[in-house]
C-alpha cells in the first residue's frame, strides 16, 4: 500500500502485519478450491481402479524433475526474502528472477508433457482431456496449477523492479508465501496423478 | 495490484489536504468503503427489481396459464424455466449477498470498529468491479442464442452440462461464468472484511466489544470462503463439461452427476447461514437500540454462532435424500440437520430475552426486526419437516419446499435488508425517512408475503410439484380449488410488489427532501453514530478509543439511557 493510504492499512491489532494476514486468508480460500478438486479426484479414483492403467502414460521422470525445479525455486524465494530483510536489494532482485526462472523451466517441461500427449502421432499415446475422466482431471488439475504458477511469476516480475529500488520489501515475503503454496499443491498433485498406479 | 500508484482519493492520515474529486472518480473509481458499499447496495437493489419482475412474470403464468402477462408477454415453457432459474440465482447471488454482506459489511465494518477505511481499499474496489462484471455477464446470458439458462439455480448435471439437453448452449456457460465471477468478488471482499476486523480495530476494542453485526459478517465471510472453494472447483469442472466436452458430471462418459450435488450443497447449505448471520446481526443492533436494553448473552450468541457455523458444514446431504444416497447416510444427515435447529433457536431465544422487559419503541426499523423474528421462525420450523428423511421423500421438490425456503430467505434477504436500510439510512444519506410511509411499507410487505407463501405450503402438501409451468396439463393438480389458491398467491405477490413503490418513493424523496438527520438519531451506542451523518471522507475527525461493549443501554447511574462506546466517563 502506498504511504498515503488510509490509517486502517497501517493498523495491526493482532500484531500480525495486515498484508501477511491477507495472504494467509487468500491461501486459506485457495486450499478449499484445490482441496475440493483433489477430493473429487480421490473419490473418482477410488471408484475407478482402472485409472491406474491410464496413469502409466504420465511421464514420471518429467514430473519428478519439475518437483525438484519447484522446490529449488522455493529455496530461491526464501533467499530473496532473506536478502530483502538484510536490505541487500540487488541480491533480492537476483533471487526473485531465479525464482521466476524456476517457474519458467517448470512451464517448459509442462509444455513438453502436454504436447507429447495432445499431439502424439501414435493413437495409443494420444491423450486429450476428452479421452476419459482420468485425463479430464489430469489436464484440469495441472492446468489450474500451471495458471497459478504463471500468476505468481507475473506478480514477482512486477514487484521485482520496485524491490531493486528498495520499495515495499515486505512484498517478497507475501509472494513467497504464495509460491510455497503453489509448490505444496504440486506436491499433492504429483503423487496423485503421476505416481499412484 | 503491484504498482505503487497513489490512489486519487487517498488522504494523508496526518495533515488533511482535501482536494475536490471529480464525480467520476468519486462515484465510479472510489476506494472509499462507504461509496463501495453504496455501489453494492444500489446494484443489489436494481437486481432485486429484476428478480421481482421475473417472479411476477412466472407467478402470473401459474395463476392464469397462457395469458399475455402485462409488461412481459406470453411465458412459454423454456421462458418459464429461464425465469425461475434466474429469479433464484439473482435473489441469492446478486441481491442477498451484495446487500447483506457486501453493502452493509462495507459501510458498517470500518465505522463500527472505528477506523477510516478497509485495510485493502483497492482490493475492495476490485471486488466491486468483478461483481459488476458478473452482472454484465449474467445479462449477456439472457440474450444469446437459445436464451438464458433454464436448468434451475442448482444447475444439476447432466441437464446443465450438455447443450443438447438444456438447449441453452452459451446461456448455460455465461450463467456459470457469472456465478463464478460473483464468487471471486465475494472471496476478495471477504478477505478484506476478515482482515480489517482483525487488524484495524480502534484502540481499546476487545474481541467482545465488537458489535454483533460485525462478528456476524466476518463469520459469514469465513463460512463463505470455506464452503465456496469446492464449488469453484466444481464450476471449473462443469464449465469444462460444457465447453471442452469432458464428462466429469455426465454419466454417459463415466462421470457422476451426484458429485455435483455434493459440491453444490456443500456450498449451498452453508450459504443459507452465510446470508442469515448478517441479517441476525442487523436485527441484534436494531433490537438493542429500540428496546433500550443490553443484548442478552453476547458471548452465548457468539459461541452459538460458532456452533452453527460448524454444524452448517455437515448437513448438506439433506438436500439429496432422494438422490440415491445410502439411507444410512441419510440418517446421519437427518440427525445433524435437526441438531442445527438448536443453536439457531438459542439465538432467537436470546433475542426474545433481549426484548423482555425492555422499553420497546415501535419505530420502523424495530417493526422490520420483529417481523424478521416472526417470519423466520415459521421458515425454521417448517425446515424440521424437510430435514426428516421420511417426510422429505413426500415433500421433496414440492411447493412445500418452495414455501419453506422463502419463509427463511425472505426474512433474511428482504426483511433483514429493509430493517438495516431503515436503521442506517440516516447514517448513509444524512436524512430521515418518513415514519408513516415506512410503516405502511412494512405492513404492505409482511401481510402479502404471508399471503403468498402460507397458501403454497398447502398446495405443496396437496402434492403440487415445482418446476411445472402449466398445471392445467395435470388433471390431479388442475382442480378449481388448487387453482384458486394459486391465484390468491399471485394476487398477494402483485400486492406486495406494488407496496414496494411506497418504499421507492420514501427512499428517493427522503434522500433530498427528508428531515436532516442528526449524528445519532436513535441514541445508539456504536461508533458509527458518533460521526456526522453522512460521515465525511475518512470517517472520524479524530480516531476514537473504545472503553466498553456496544450494548450498554439503560445503565443505572447514568443520566442518559445510552452510553456510547467511545465515551470515557459516565453519561
Amino acid at each position: 500500500m502506498s504511504m498515503q493510504g488510509p490509517l486502517a492499512t497501517s493498523r495491526s491489532a493482532t500484531g500480525i502485519p495486515t498484508g501477511r494476514l491477507g495472504v494467509w486468508w487468500l491461501l486459506a480460500s485457495e486450499i478449499f478450491i484445490f482441496g475440493g478438486l483433489i477430493a473429487c479426484y480421490i473419490l473418482y479414483r477410488l471408484n475407478n481402479p482402472w485409472w491406474g492403467g491410464e496413469a502409466v502414460f504420465t511421464k514420471v521422470p518429467a514430473g519428478a524433475f519439475n518437483t525438484f525445479v519447484l522446490l529449488t525455486s522455493s529455496l530461491f524465494i526464501v533467499l530473496a526474502h532473506d536478502a530483502a530483510e538484510k536490505k541487500d536489494f540487488d541480491r533480492a532482485f537476483k533471487f526473485i528472477w531465479y525464482t521466476i526462472g524456476g517457474g519458467g523451466v517448470f512451464l517448459l517441461v509442462k509444455y513438453y508433457e502436454y504436447s507429447s500427449k495432445l499431439f502424439a502421432d501414435d493413437p495409443e499415446l494420444l491423450k486429450t482431456p476428452l479421452t476419459n475422466t482420468y485425463w479430464s482431471f489430469y489436464y484440469t488439475a495441472t492446468g489450474l496449477h500451471a495458471l497459478h504458477v504463471i500468476g505468481g511469476m507475473v506478480i514477482m516480475a512486477l514487484i521485482s523492479f520496485d524491490l531493486r529500488k528498495g520499495f515495499n520489501p515486505h512484498r517478497v515475503e507475501l509472494i513467497g508465501l504464495y509460491w510455497h503454496f503453489v509448490d505444496i499443491v504440486w506436491i499433492f498433485l504429483f503423487p496423485l496423478l503421476y505416481i499412484a498406479k | 495490484m503491484g504498482q505503487t500508484t497513489v490512489t486519487h482519493d487517498s488522504h494523508a492520515a496526518h495533515g488533511h489536504d482535501h482536494h475536490e474529486q471529480s464525480f467520476i472518480m468519486k462515484y465510479f473509481f472510489s476506494t472509499d468503503h462507504k461509496i463501495i458499499g453504496l455501489q453494492y447496495m444500489f446494484t443489489g437493489m436494481f437486481m432485486a427489481i429484476v428478480g421481482g419482475y421475473f417472479a411476477y412474470a412466472f407467478r402470473m403464468q401459474l395463476a392464469f396459464p397462457g395469458m399475455e402477462v402485462p409488461l412481459y408477454g406470453t411465458v412459454g415453457p423454456g421462458q418459464y424455466n429461464m425465469l425461475i432459474t434466474n429469479h433464484g440465482a439473482i435473489m441469492i447471488f446478486w441481491v442477498a449477498m451484495p446487500v447483506l454482506i457486501a453493502a452493509f459489511g462495507n459501510i458498517l465494518i470500518p465505522l463500527m470498529i472505528g477506523c477510516d477505511d478497509m485495510v485493502f481499499p483497492r482490493l475492495n474496489r476490485l471486488s466491486y468491479q468483478i461483481f459488476l462484471l458478473s452482472v454484465v455477464v449474467l445479462f449477456m446470458s439472457f440474450f444469446v442464442q437459445g436464451g438464458g439458462f433454464g436448468g434451475a439455480w442448482t444447475s444439476y448435471p447432466p441437464l446443465s452440462a450438455v447443450a443438447e439437453y438444456n438447449l441453452t448452449d452459451w446461456g448455460a456457460s455465461l450463467w456459470l461464468i457469472a456465478v463464478a465471477l460473483e464468487f471471486v468478488a465475494f472471496l476478495i471482499g471477504g478477505i478484506n472484511f476478515v482482515t480489517t476486523s482483525m487488524n484495524a480495530r480502534a484502540p481499546g476494542m476487545r474481541m467482545t466489544d465488537i458489535p454483533i453485526v460485525v462478528w456476524m459478517i466476518v463469520l459469514a465471510s469465513i463460512m463463505f470462503m470455506a464452503s465456496v472453494g469446492p464449488l469453484i472447483a466444481g464450476s471449473v469442472m462443469l464449465l469444462m463439461d460444457q465447453r471442452v466436452g469432458t464428462t466429469f458430471f455426465v454419466p454417459s462418459g463415466g462421470g457422476d452427476p451426484v458429485l455435483w450435488q455434493h459440491l453444490f450443497w456443500f456450498f449451498g447449505h452453508p450459504e443459507v447461514y452465510v446470508v442469515l448471520l448478517p441479517a441476525l446481526g442487523i436485527v441484534a443492533e436494531i433490537m438493542t437500540t429500540f428496546a433500550r436494553k443490553k443484548l442478552f448473552g453476547y458471548k452465548t450468541i457468539l459461541y452459538t454462532t460458532f456452533a452453527t457455523g460448524g454444524l452448517a458444514f455437515v448437513v448438506w446431504a439433506h438436500h439429496q435424500f432422494i438422490a440415491g444416497i445410502d439411507p444410512r447416510m441419510a440418517n446421519i444427515f437427518l440427525v445433524t440437520t435437526l441438531l442445527i435447529s438448536i443453536p439457531i433457536a438459542e439465538i432467537l431465544f436470546s433475542y426474545v430475552a433481549t426484548l423482555y422487559g425492555g422499553s420497546i419503541e415501535f419505530r420502523t426499523p424495530m417493526l422490520w426486526a420483529l417481523g424478521f423474528l416472526v417470519t423466520f421462525l415459521l421458515g425454521g420450523v417448517t425446515g424440521i419437516y424437510l430435514g426428516s428423511s421420511a417426510l422429505d421423500i413426500y415433500f421433496h421438490d414440492s411447493y412445500f419446499v418452495i414455501a419453506h425456503f422463502h419463509s427463511t430467505f425472505f426474512p433474511i434477504a428482504i426483511i433483514g435488508m429493509f430493517a438495516g436500510l431503515y436503521h442506517w439510512y440516516p447514517k448513509m444519506f444524512g436524512r430521515m425517512m418518513d415514519e408513516t410511509l415506512g410503516k405502511i411499507h412494512f405492513w404492505g410487505t409482511i401481510i402479502p408475503f404471508n399471503g403468498i407463501f402460507l397458501p403454497l405450503f398447502l398446495v405443496g402438501m396437496a402434492g403440487q410439484h415445482r418446476r411445472i409451468y402449466n398445471f392445467q396439463h395435470f388433471p390431479d393438480l388442475a382442480t378449481a380449488d388448487l387453482q384458486g389458491i394459486r391465484v390468491f398467491a399471485t394476487v398477494s405477490l402483485v400486492t406486495m410488489l406494488l407496496f414496494q413503490f411506497v418504499f421507492a418513493y420514501n427512499f428517493f424523496v427522503s434522500m433530498f427532501k427528508g428531515e436532516k438527520a442528526p449524528a445519532n438519531p436513535w441514541k445508539s451506542n456504536t461508533l458509527e453514530w458518533t460521526v456526522p451523518s453522512p460521515p465525511p471522507h475518512g470517517n472520524f475527525a479524530e480516531l476514537p478509543t473504545v472503553y466498553r461493549g456496544p450494548y450498554e443501554y439503560s445503565v443505572p447511574g447514568n443520566k442518559e439511557d445510552y452510553w456510547p462506546q467511545n465515551m470515557p466517563d459516565r453519561n
